[in-house]
């Protein structure tokens, strides 16, 4: 199998990666560059777990070949500030309950919260219904949306901050 | 996880150079991926060249001409379903496209990409693991159908939303080849026979959909499916209406959406008569999920859903 090596820009920062052809972005993103907040559910495009912003919209990781994105811009949940006032909301509101739609809904959400300032819930349960929650019921996850679009939240404050992420280190050979 | 099998990745950036690539044995197109890649994955397609159209910029666009709609078969379902012209002029397939899949899948996938989809079965949309245990069948690596009992052809259902709008507008599929253009009527395009649904050859592109502008046309498309996203077509139904002349078109069946006879010697207010007659001419069968019998029972209303809106349209507004 030939490594083909890409450019392309991961949350802002320019980046250098060798894929081969059979590579998913998902899987570039898991397990090259170990940026493991974007979920692999059913690996196949029923779940909306893997969904990553390319150049700004959202789309499925497990579905997208890594060589497909050369010169493009990818952003990760990873993009998403510690404090945020989606992230708050989604705390606030009990969004996440297992947590493992969490990051697909957070970058949905992002795509829509560009597009639109203040979705309403309709807009907000048609830009979600290809992200699947088997916890929450959806509901929410459509106020905790709706909330930032109305200015409700605020981020949270730095004594209020869960602690950071713990980092894993360098990206596999 | 389901790792896609090997494959070489090339990148044309002019037709030509893509039709010389779908020359090469064992090659196939990748447009938005959002069929290939799954299906390969479940290992139903091993492909050893993809020729991705992703850089063929000149099939991305919506044209509006004097006579005809033209879409660039790469433009996605997402600008299909927005786009104002389309919605106008093209109401079904706008409706048709705003309801493939989930949002992601309609961002990505493409006009071409659902025309030239796959057909879908329960018996083949497995994981080859699954597939094995069952022995195969017809479509693929195997001798029998497990949907018809001693069948000898393939009936799995083509599932694409926009097949049926296609054929009820009257598109007509525009097709490059190493020959030059040819154009097939939608009507003609989808073939009944399972293991492939399209008269297309494998190294050939489907460039453009042309959908003809007729005036006071009006038309539009229902679909069954459990949840209001995500889910394939359990049934799909696209209806045009020219005045009182009317066309009624029902697909998610077997592998070519089908045209009710019944309902071209029909007027359009007939509601009740071509409702019936579609549901006399389709017969749902266990291809795909969904209980064959609610599917067949389903018909009669989705038909009805479909020209009562149609009708809608058709008044002037007051
Ligand atoms: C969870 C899920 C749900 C889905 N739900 C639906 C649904 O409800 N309705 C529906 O219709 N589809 C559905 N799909 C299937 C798919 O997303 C769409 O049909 C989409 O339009 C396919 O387009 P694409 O560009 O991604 O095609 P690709 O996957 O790139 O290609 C599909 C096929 O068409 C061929 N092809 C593509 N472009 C061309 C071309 N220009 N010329 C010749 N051949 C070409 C490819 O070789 C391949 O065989 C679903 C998919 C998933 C994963
Ligand atoms: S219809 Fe029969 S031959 Fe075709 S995919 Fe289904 S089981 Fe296989
Ligand atoms: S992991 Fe991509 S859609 Fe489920
Ligand atoms: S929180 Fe568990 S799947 Fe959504």
């Amino acid at each position: 199998m030939t490594l083909i090596p890409i450019t392309l820009t991961i949350n802002g920062d320019l980046t250098q990666v060798a894929v081969h052809a059979s590579q998913t972005l998902l899987e570039v993103l898991r397990y090259e560059l170990r940026l493991i907040g974007t979920k692999q559910g059913c690996d196949k495009g029923d779940c909306g777990a893997c969904t990553v912003l390319l150049d700004g919209e959202p789309v499925l990781g497990c579905l997208t070949l890594a060589l497909s994105c050369a010169g493009r811009s990818v952003t990760t949940v990873e993009s998403i500030p510690r404090a945020d006032p989606l992230l708050e909301s989604f705390d606030c509101h009990g969004a996440g309950q297992c947590g493992f739609c969490t990051p697909g809904m957070l970058m949905t959400a992002k795509g829509l919260l560009a597009k639109e300032k203040k979705p309403s819930r309709d807009s907000i349960r048609a830009a979600i219904s290809g992200n699947l929650c088997r916890c929450t019921g959806y509901g929410p996850i459509v106020e905790a949306i709706a909330a930032v679009g109305e200015g409700t939240v605020q981020p949270a404050t730095e004594e209020k901050l869960p602690p950071p992420l713990p980092s894993y280190g360098a990206p596999r050979k | 996880m389901l790792p896609l099998p090997e494959f070489t990745l090339h990148s044309p950036r002019t037709i030509d150079e893509a039709l010389g690539l779908l020359a090469k044995p064992g090659a196939m197109i990748i447009a938005g991926g959002t069929d290939l890649l799954p299906n390969m994955k479940q290992g139903l397609h091993q492909p050893e060249h993809v020729v991705s159209l992703q850089h063929l910029a000149e099939l991305r666009a919506i044209r509006v001409e004097q006579k005809v709609l033209v879409l660039g078969a790469m433009t996605s379902l997402a600008e299909v379903a927005e786009h104002e012209d389309v919605r106008k002029y093209a109401t079904a397939l706008a409706e048709a496209a705003g309801t493939v899949g989930g949002p992601h899948h309609r961002r990505m996938g493409t006009l071409g990409g659902n025309l030239c989809l796959d057909t879908r079965c329960r018996y083949y949309n497995q994981s080859q693991f699954w597939r094995s245990a069952l022995g195969f069948c017809l479509k693929k690596d195997g001798e029998v159908c497990h949907v018809v009992e001693g069948g000898k052809k393939c009936v799995a259902a083509a599932s694409n939303d926009t097949a049926a709008a296609a054929i009820a507008l009257e598109a007509v599929l525009v097709i490059r080849g190493a020959q030059g253009v040819r154009r097939v009527a939608a009507g003609e395009f989808f073939v009944a026979d399972g293991a492939r649904n399209i008269a297309i050859a494998r190294d050939e592109l489907l460039v453009a959909l042309e959908v003809p502008r007729v005036a006071k046309r009006v038309s539009a498309y229902e679909k069954l499916r459990r949840r209001g996203a995500i889910d394939f077509p359990l049934l799909s139904v696209a209806v045009r209406l020219d005045g009182s002349a009317v066309e009624v078109v029902v697909s998610a069946l077997a592998a070519k959406p089908r045209r009710i006879n019944g309902a071209q010697k029909l007027a359009a207010t007939q509601v009740e008569a071509i409702a019936e007659a579609a549901a006399r001419e389709c017969n749902p069968m266990p291809n795909i999920d969904g209980d064959v019998a609610w599917r067949k029972q389903m018909v009669r209303v989705m038909v009805k859903r479909a020209l009562v809106r149609a009708i809608g349209a058709a008044q002037p507004s007051t």
